[in-house]
């Protein structure tokens, strides 16, 4: 198996506050992997890091066979990574239907090529009956799915999703697994970043555990959840599923 | 749909009153135009592209300048000194986008350099005896014949000229708005970083937009110099012309194509009108006191500016059915 995605012992610190130490893990193509820990481990970080968002201290970031911890996130975008943020950020001014419509120019110049892309980008998050509304008219879990559809508007064969599922019913929350696992069966890589464990244990074949920054278990989510290392860094911090 | 039906006819009407209305209104409506077509300029910078210029006064000069400098030195025609403005002014706005973002110069900070360019080319020109320094430069006294080659005729000539040039500017903005660079370019407005995050080259579109507002500038500038018949750095380089060209947008309605237009057309009449009653009553700066006034309430009551609250009014009195709109949102986490 080839790894889409090699992430080489990165690190970031903010000050003296090291928020990603020496990070290493690879995904492979077409999977879908979780990247789980406490808040505060350094999740929100890695995705930056990988996404172009931030620059890593140190180590290396190769996607496809080209190192990419250096290239400004529009390029990372262009390449094939696209990513949603935790914090939520639609374009206030522009409808839902236009905000999925932007990652499309990243490959198209065509209007309506970018419309039908956002359509179904918004069909798939389940947001197609609310294409036209304004963002601010939307709930916060709507909100994250539209951060969903406006990143694969982009086309990407990786999709970093951090905490999409939050606040979502369960039912709902199931209907997005599904179409995760239909686009992963489509041959998209998936990087999730997920509290609910029953969702990380249903949906994701790998597991990379965060704590403090540092990598403390990697493996099938259900050898991760027996780590004792895992369950302690969960308890310690207070962690409830 | 409703919108356009509304727009064409305001320009209708001013087609009709073009043809009728005495010699004092064409003038005043021929700088209201050009002024509508200024504002859509800089809307386009700042409405759709999220770059606010507070100095567009060196475009509008830039574009003045080719246009008379040509004119009245080598008697070259003012459709060459139009292009060669827009050359000249994209270019500068082109430079001073690079320089500024490839320092990380953005928003604020960006605003006042424009300033600081625009000041230093009007103290510039205004030292420079080849363009005319301060005594400007003057082109040739009308003789009221229509010369179409030259841009030049009576009032009424320049009039439908200001007329074409918003309606110009109405249709590019909404072809442009309509766009893929209308899409990427409120998108990098809205939140730049997650634009980017989305494939958007911001740093390549920040100049494109800022170079094509500021050659659009010029050709408004150029227009303006030949109507008003002389060019003098400080009127046409200044402070006072730069906010000038930002009221219509602000007060019509920012980022909205026929804001500009009906911006324009509530604050430059008002100004007039402040200034005459100021002349009338010795009270001098009346009309600066009026923008003042009106400025704040627009602000205060309408803070999208007059025209959505036209388009909103319209809705709500045709459409009932949008009052789910009213409904109390959800709470956030
Ligand atoms: N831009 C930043 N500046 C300073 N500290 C930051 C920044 N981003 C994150 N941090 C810190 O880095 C640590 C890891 O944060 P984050 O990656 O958001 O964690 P997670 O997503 O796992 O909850 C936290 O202590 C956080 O306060
Ligand atoms: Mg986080």
């Amino acid at each position: 198996m080839t790894a889409l995605l090699e992430v080489k012992n990165l690190s970031k610190s903010f000050g003296g506050l090291v928020a990603v130490n020496n990070v290493s893990f690879a995904l492979e193509a077409g999977r879908i992997t979780a990247l789980i820990g406490p808040n505060g481990a350094g999740k929100t970080t890695c995705f930056n890091l990988v996404a172009g968002a931030m620059r890593p201290t140190s180590g290396q970031v190769v996607f496809d066979g080209h190192p990419i911890e250096n290239a400004p996130p529009e390029l990372v975008c262009r390449m094939g990574i696209a990513r949603t943020f935790q914090i939520v950020r639609p374009m206030r001014d522009m409808s839902v239907l236009e905000n999925a419509m932007v990652g499309a120019f990243s490959w198209t110049r065509s209007v309506d090529e970018a419309r039908s892309t956002a359509y179904e980008s918004l069909e798939s998050v389940g947001l197609a009956g609310k294409a036209n509304a304004r963002t601010d008219q939307l709930t916060l879990p709507d909100r994250k799915m539209l951060e969903t559809a406006k990143a694969l508007s982009t086309r990407p064969r990786l999709l970093l999703l951090d905490e999409v599922m939050a606040g979502l019913r369960p039912t709902e929350a199931a209907g997005v697994v599904r179409v995760l696992r239909k686009l992963a069966e489509g041959g998209l890589t998936i990087l999730l970043v997920e509290h609910v464990m029953r969702i990380v244990m249903e949906v994701a074949s790998r597991v990379v555990v965060l704590h403090h920054g540092a990598k403390i278990a990697e493996g099938r989510p259900e050898e991760v959840v027996a780590d004792p290392m895992v369950l302690e860094s969960y308890l310690g911090a207070g962690f409830h599923a | 749909m409703k919108r356009w039906l509304a727009g064409g006819s305001v320009l209708v009407v001013l087609a009709l009153v073009g043809a009728l209305a005495s010699p004092y209104l064409i003038s005043l409506l021929t700088i209201v135009l050009l002024f509508t077509f200024l504002g859509q300029s800089w809307n386009l910078m700042l409405g759709i592209g999220g770059q606010l210029s507070i100095g567009h006064a060196l475009f509008v000069g830039l574009g003045a300048y080719s246009v008379a400098l040509l004119d009245v030195k080598y008697g070259v025609s003012p459709w060459i000194g139009l292009l060669l403005g827009m050359v000249i002014a994209g270019s500068a706005g082109a430079v001073l986008a690079w320089l500024s973002f490839r320092f990380e110069v953005r928003g604020i900070y960006f605003a006042l350099l424009t300033i600081a360019a625009a000041e230093f080319a009007r103290i510039m020109f205004g030292g420079w005896e080849f363009v005319g320094a301060m005594q400007g430069l003057f082109f040739p006294a009308p003789t009221g014949a229509i010369d179409i080659s030259m841009l030049r005729g009576d009032a009424r000539f320049y009039y439908f000229i200001a007329l074409a040039l918003a309606a110009l500017g109405i249709v590019g903005t909404e072809m442009i708005s309509r766009s893929y660079f209308g899409y990427v370019w409120r998108a990098m407005r809205d939140d730049e970083q997650a634009a980017r995050a989305l494939g958007v080259r911001a740093f390549r579109h920040k100049i494109l937009v800022i170079a094509i507002s500021a050659a659009t500038a010029a050709v408004g500038g150029g227009i303006l110099a030949l109507v008003q018949g002389s060019i003098f750095p400080d009127s046409i380089m200044g402070m006072g012309l730069s906010v000038d060209v930002l009221i219509g947008p602000v007060v019509g309605g920012l980022g909205t194509t026929f804001g500009p237009l009906v911006g324009s057309l509530a604050a430059i009449p008002l100004n007039h009108l402040m200034s005459a009653l100021g002349d009338c009553l010795r009270i001098p700066g009346l009309n600066s006191i009026a923008y003042g006034v009106v400025l704040v309430l627009v602000v205060w009551f309408l803070p999208d500016g007059i025209w959505p609250a036209i388009v909103r009014l319209g809705k709500a009195v045709q459409l009932p059915s949008r009052l789910w709109l009213l409904q109390p949102r959800k709470a956030e986490e």
